[in-house]
């Protein structure tokens, strides 16, 4: 079983146990799934500054650091115990793109070459890590939902504002990765 | 403490992120590519699970455990969903992280994703700053 669990898992298995988070909120609490709203919790909670949209009563919305905590939680757990100890596999055809930018290692889940801490201080951590996160943040909240809330449970409740968000999502991350990053790696 | 029982389930969803490589910043690349059909077909099975269950609550009235009743909200169109997805897009596809990703990476062991997620979160105070000025 445990072997079963640290192989990679076929996209079907893994999309139906995401796709069971839906009614396993709603059925526990009426809580529409949603991972973004964590960081505006997160403003309210320790720099509110007066800001309309920061004061709400944050300690409602309490179960949701719970169930981000238990996600870094998970995290480690599955990296400590159940992780594949082999490469990643990814189509032939992006690892010759990512080649171009000197990308080879597989080793792990995120590209060493540029999650590493030593990036930190550089260029391209000010590109990935800082304004890449920063758009996340941005773009999450003013879009009013993230890959869970919009993609997946808006989807799931055929919401035209989530279909027109996703949409969105996949232009805005098509342009960046085949037009922006070759002039990120070209420069960096 | 009621709460606890969120601990729980992120617990078992964050193993299940890993697991199901969607924190990848590898199988992310692929998706913007259109190089391989995984996370399509992924969000998609997901979609179509969430949408079969809702349908499953609704027909049976399901209640809470806490015996309240389920509801689900219209969300309003505006344009932030097409600025702001934009925006979000291109923050995924350079971090290859959504939200729920972040939290999974950093607890996986990739510690300079804590700067992403400080960074993430001063991305959200800024719109909560300049929210009245951005057009919606």
């Amino acid at each position: 079983m445990l072997e079963l669990i640290k192989q990679p898992w076929h996209w079907a298995i893994a999309g139906t146990l995401i796709g069971l988070l839906i009614p396993i909120l709603l059925l526990l609490g009426n809580i529409k799934l949603g991972v973004s709203s964590s960081l505006k919790h997160v403003c309210a909670i320790c720099i509110p500054k007066n800001i309309p949209f920061f004061n709400y009563e944050w300690k409602k919305e309490i179960w949701s650091l719970f169930f981000v905590v238990g996600i870094v939680l998970g995290g480690f757990i599955a990296s400590a115990f159940l992780a594949n100890p082999n490469d990643i596999i990814v189509s032939q055809d992006t690892k010759n793109a990512l080649q171009e930018f000197g990308i080879t290692n597989y080793s792990e889940l995120m590209p060493v070459q540029i999650f590493s801490i030593e990036n930190i201080l550089t260029l391209k951590g000010l590109v990935f890590f800082v304004i890449g996160g920063f758009l996340v943040g941005f773009g999450t909240r003013y879009a009013g939902g993230c890959t869970s809330g919009h993609s997946i449970l808006g989807l799931s409740t055929l919401q035209l504002p989530s279909l027109i968000a996703t949409c969105c999502f996949m232009i805005g991350g098509i342009i960046v990765t085949n037009l922006i990053m070759p002039l990120i790696f070209k420069f960096l | 403490m009621k709460n606890l029982k969120y601990l729980f389930v992120g617990i078992v969803f964050g193993i299940i992120f890993i697991k199901a490589e969607i924190v990848s910043w590898f199988r992310i690349q692929e998706m913007f590519r259109f190089q391989s059909f995984y996370m399509f077909g992924l969000i998609g099975t997901a979609v179509v699970v969430g949408f079969l269950s809702i349908l499953i609550i609704k027909k049976l009235k399901l209640k809470t455990i806490d015996k309240q009743p389920i509801t689900i909200e219209k969300k309003e169109s505006n344009k932030g969903q097409i600025f702001g997805g934009l925006l979000f897009g291109m923050g995924w596809a350079l971090t290859g992280a959504c939200p729920g990703s972040i939290y999974a990476q950093f607890g996986a062991g990739f510690l300079v994703v804590g700067v992403v997620y400080l960074s993430a979160v001063l991305g959200t105070w800024c719109y909560g700053y300049f929210k009245d000025k951005l057009p919606h």
